[in-house]
């Protein structure tokens, strides 16, 4: 789950612009329909690592509280390294649904 | 890229300390904010229940605090830092323990390193020239007449300098020469060279120059290069000294230059290596002798041609050996069977000693394995006291991996601080320790505490802190829990895999000291029989004082050119000498008569031409040859057996006789009697030698090595053969001390120019002659002493943690009325059979130890029965000893206490 919810993350910051850590979480649950309930023990640590390698960059604004938050954001290499892993994603995705689509008739 | 850039960032929060601990909890604080508000909204709960919701669903936040903490850092080293702290906090709390792990570890590791400097400047780094690896000594060998390492011939040194295998071949002697002009005239060892001898080691002179590679005067050149030592010691540092002229043996030379102070000559006697003075030739010009192809002189050492390997060098010298045989049929006869052998040079001048060294290198790393065992030991002893603490803390939830990750540290901080201190004892010791060094021990100047020997202690400390420290951390850390702590701290029965190891290595220990006993008997036993050979003369109460006679390059300016000149010279001295305190005898012969005390080299071996059955070109047999004076053989006390010894009549004009001992009696001269017979002695310097007749027969004496009591000799008459090496032989009780400037004053009462050195008793140089063997056999017991004394310490700490663990055991059985002596039988049984299967497997072990090292034994068999049993009872007896204390105090034990107490 490491790396989809990698990707994950980055295409939310992709899509949506700067975000706080909390919308991050609740645009994946939206997205996956509440079927996918991000940990923040998991979330936060990754997106740490992910500012450590240079991914993201994060800086404190305000919320919609109206309190201090850290908004993440995509840095412009990471775009171009987002839009090759989406493609690598969708050719997996296509081989191992292509397995699951074939019948034990269908074969030669 | 990404992975480096993450871990840099993490790598310098780690080492600055920065912690964006705020950062987390805030965001962490945030974040349950907005869920609250929103979860509210949502679904119109009471504000307690969906905050107690909102703090539920992304779990603790302690947790994902100590996550993010961990992103940010590393948490491998953090642990690792905390790791040492509590390791030293436990080590602290236990001092004791830490002492006797540290001091026995320093143990180990102090003398490893030790012997390991000695190694790394003799073995390792011989040679302090630049690319060692080029320097080749070269022998002639002669196997057809048993001949070894005979010298080069100067035809022979010019074939080799043409072969273009060799940047440079040099030829080398030493000897002495007077120093005179300064107050008291001195004699100093000195290297003839040829010209290009340091172009071929590759030093040059801090002042000056070293001799011209291109200079082909074929007589001295009378160039002088000075020693940084002798710069300073007879000339005062005089900077303006090139140029200014020297007198040597009554030739004037010039200085060219002064070596640099580290400067090293090359061989294998310190006094080789610590040279004062060279002076360059051409070797084949008068006072050298004519250049003929048998006449060999000087030792051949070269540089190889860069990339050049020995062994493709050697075959390339044999195939120029082989065509010279065809060329000159009569110079190299083929009974002779002439070759050349070339040596890497670093080889050469540590040649006997290397088994040595290697022995005690082998000894000393037994010890530091006995010592690693044993802090094995005692850190499983330590564990199983322990086992509480650790399952407390498996019980909250440390993993095993952490666990032994934890131990593993606490062992290996206690192997490197072993380390530590036996490095620093090393280096406070080294000025005391050098002392031990026998001085005919290479390069023994060199020997320093580097940094590369540092590195050593260092990379054994954590290698066998590595090796011995896991193995109980893992066994620590792998522990039933519930029946750990059920036992409430109750002395725990250990796991049986925890009792096995520790029965292992304490049998382990055993057979290692048993090995290294055995090893140190077998060498004490030679030593004592090489100590208490029949010796064959009586050095007791002898007393030798060196001399030396000038030498000048041209013949008229000599004073003592023929021997009856020197017998003047000799006679009157030796009659001054007797009228001295105490002298009762008085005798003179050449450096080569003095026993045991003089450096075998090409300069007192001759080829001896029988006659009738040898001609020069055939190559004869080379003997060793001393030149004595008549009273020489009953100061010694040296016997005769057949003939007549030299006589006061025996003159330069009467007809040259010679002494053989027995060994050369049965080697050339087989079923005959050798008195009689007529021999030449091809001696230096003198072209056409007389026929000499063999006028006695005397015993076999060990005058050449204690060892060998057969090696053929062959005594001239001092008064019809010159000699320039002098020493004196004084028997009686004299005063040591007293008599080496009485008996100068004798000598330069009749010739002022004569330098005196060197005053010695036999005695001494019988105990020096043995100094390389007393080392190795005093430093392998003291090795040896040290292991039987960590088996024991190792047996008795396992017993006593077997009595400890069997103390219910033992008491229900006290209690039951088993009787106290068998209580000790039992305890006393469990030591046996470890010290029985310790001493089982150690003879085994010392079978095939033993047998290696049998070119250093002496008089004694490798499997020398009494050695093996008198050793094993020893080890078995300190076992029985060690185990005896724990065993009385489970006799002891008082069974109400003991099952109370549980």
């Amino acid at each position: 789950m490491q790396g989809t919810l990698v990707l994950m993350v980055l295409k939310t910051l992709d899509v949506l612009g700067p975000q706080h850590g909390y919308g991050i979480a609740r645009r994946i649950e939206q997205i996956s329909g509440d079927l996918l309930a991000v940990n923040q023990g998991t979330l936060y640590p990754l997106l740490l690592k992910l500012e450590h390698e240079g991914s993201i960059v994060s800086q404190w604004g305000a919320s919609e509280n109206k309190r201090r938050a850290r908004f993440y954001r995509l840095t412009t290499t990471s775009r171009k390294q987002l839009q090759a892993e989406a493609r690598d994603w969708e050719q997996t995705a296509a081989i191992i649904a292509r397995f699951f689509e074939v019948q034990a008739e269908d074969l030669p | 890229m990404r992975f480096l850039r993450r871990f840099f960032i993490r790598l310098s929060n780690f080492a600055t300390g920065r912690r964006a601990d705020q950062r987390a909890c805030e965001e962490i604080a945030e974040h349950l904010a907005l869920q609250k508000k929103e979860e509210n909204l949502r679904a119109g709960m009471p504000p307690a229940k969906a905050r107690m919701q909102a703090a539920l669903k992304p779990g603790a936040a302690q947790a994902i605090r100590e996550r993010h903490n961990a992103e940010q850092g590393l948490p491998l080293a953090e642990n690792f830092l905390l790791d040492v702290r509590y390791a030293f906090r436990m080590l602290h709390r236990s001092p004791g323990f830490a002492l006797i792990v540290i001091a026995t570890m320093a143990l180990g590791v102090g003398a490893t390193t030790a012997i390991y400097s000695v190694i790394d400047a003799t073995l390792l780094h011989p040679l302090p020239y630049p690319n060692p690896s080029e320097l080749v000594r070269i022998e002639d060998d002669l196997p057809g007449v048993g001949a070894q390492d005979v010298s080069v011939s100067i035809p022979e040194w010019r074939d080799l300098e043409n072969s273009g295998i060799f940047q440079y071949v040099a030829l080398d002697y030493f000897a002495s020469m007077n120093l005179t002009g300064s107050a008291q005239p001195t004699r100093i060892a000195y290297k003839g060279v040829t010209p290009n001898y340091f172009a071929m080691l590759g030093v040059g002179a801090q002042l000056g120059r070293t001799f011209d590679p291109g200079d082909n005067t074929p007589a001295f050149n009378l160039e002088l290069v000075l020693s940084d030592g002798l710069w300073k010691r007879a000339f005062g540092a005089d900077p303006r000294i090139l140029g200014k002229t020297v007198r040597l043996d009554n030739d004037v030379y010039h200085v060219v230059g002064v070596m640099p102070p580290g400067f090293r000559d090359q061989g294998s006697s310190s006094e080789e290596r610590n040279m004062d003075l060279w002076v360059a030739g051409g070797f084949a010009a008068p006072p050298f002798p004519p250049p003929l192809r048998n006449s060999r002189f000087g030792t051949a050492f070269a540089r190889l041609k860069p990339g050049l390997s020995v062994a493709s060098a050697q075959a390339h010298i044999d195939a120029l050996v082989a065509s010279l045989k065809k060329q000159y049929p009569a110079d190299y006869p083929a009974q002779a069977a002439w070759t050349i052998r070339l040596i890497p040079l670093a080889e050469t001048l540590v040649g006997n000693l290397r088994q040595s060294l290697i022995l005690l290198f082998g000894a000393v790393c037994l010890v530091l394995l006995i010592s690693c065992v044993n802090v094995a030991n005692l850190l499983l002893a330590r564990a199983s006291a322990r086992g509480r603490e650790i399952a407390v803390r498996q019980a909250l939830g440390a993993a095993r991996m952490r666990l032994i990750r934890q131990l593993f540290t606490e062992g290996l901080l206690l192997f490197i601080l072993g380390g530590i201190t036996g490095f620093a004892v090393l280096f406070c010791a080294r000025k005391f320790l050098l002392q031990f060094v026998p001085d005919s021990l290479p390069r023994l100047n060199d020997i320093s505490i580097s940094w590369g020997v540092l590195a050593f202690a260092m990379v054994v400390s954590v290698a066998a802190g590595t090796i011995f420290g896991l193995a109980p951390a893992w066994l620590t850390s792998r522990l039933n829990l519930a029946a750990t702590l059920r036992q409430e701290g109750r002395g725990s029965n250990g796991s049986r895999q925890r009792s096995r190891l520790r029965h292992a290595l304490v049998i382990g220990e055993l057979a290692l000291s048993l090995v290294l006993m055995i090893v140190a008997g077998l060498l004490l036993r030679s030593f004592w029989d090489l100590f208490k050979v029949q010796l064959g003369f009586n050095p007791g109460r002898v007393m030798a004082i060196e001399a030396w006679l000038p030498f000048p390059n041209d013949p008229k300016t000599d004073i003592y050119s023929t021997a009856t000149q020197e017998s003047v010279l000799l006679r009157e001295v030796l009659r001054r000498n007797r009228t001295l305190p105490g002298v009762e005898e008085a005798a003179v012969g050449d450096r080569a008569a003095l026993p045991l005390g003089h450096v075998k080299d090409d300069l007192n071996m001759f080829p001896l031409i029988r006659e009738g059955q040898d001609v020069q070109s055939s190559q004869p047999p080379l003997i060793d040859t001393s030149i004595v004076s008549p009273e020489y053989f009953h100061l010694l006390g040296m016997t005769l057996l057949r003939g007549r010894l030299f006589v006061d009549q025996d003159l330069e004009d009467t007809p040259s006789i010679a002494v053989i001992n027995q060994a050369a009696a049965r080697a050339y001269w087989p079923d005959q009697d050798p008195v009689g017979k007529r021999v030449r002695l091809v001696r230096l310097r003198v072209a056409k030698p007389d026929w000499t007749t063999i006028v006695g027969v005397i015993a076999d004496a060990r005058t050449e090595s204690l060892a060998d009591a057969g090696i053929p000799q062959v005594y001239l008459d001092i008064y019809q053969h010159i000699a320039k090496d002098l020493a004196f032989f004084l028997r009686g009780p004299v005063d040591p001390a007293a008599i080496s400037a009485q008996v100068r004053t004798q000598i330069q009462s009749v010739d002022s120019q004569l330098p005196v050195f060197r005053a010695e008793t036999l005695d001494d140089v019988l105990s020096s002659s043995l100094s390389v063997r007393r080392f190795s056999m005093e430093m392998v017991a003291l090795f040896a002493a040290t292991a039987l004394l960590l088996a024991g310490l190792g047996i008795y700490g396992t017993i006593s943690f077997l009595v400890n663990e069997q103390s219910r055991e033992i008491a229900i059985r006290l209690a039951l009325g088993a009787q106290r002596s068998h209580i000790l039988g039992m305890v006393l049984r469990q030591g046996l059979t470890l010290a029985a299967a310790g001493a089982g497997v150690g003879l085994v072990g010392a079978l095939i130890v033993s047998r290696l090292i049998g070119s250093l034994l002496y008089g004694v068999s490798p499997y020398d029965l009494s050695t093996f049993a008198v050793v094993t009872a020893v080890l078995t007896a300190v076992a029985i000893a060690a185990s005896y204390v724990p065993a009385l105090r489970a006799m002891h034990l008082d069974p109400i206490t003991t099952l109370h107490s549980e």
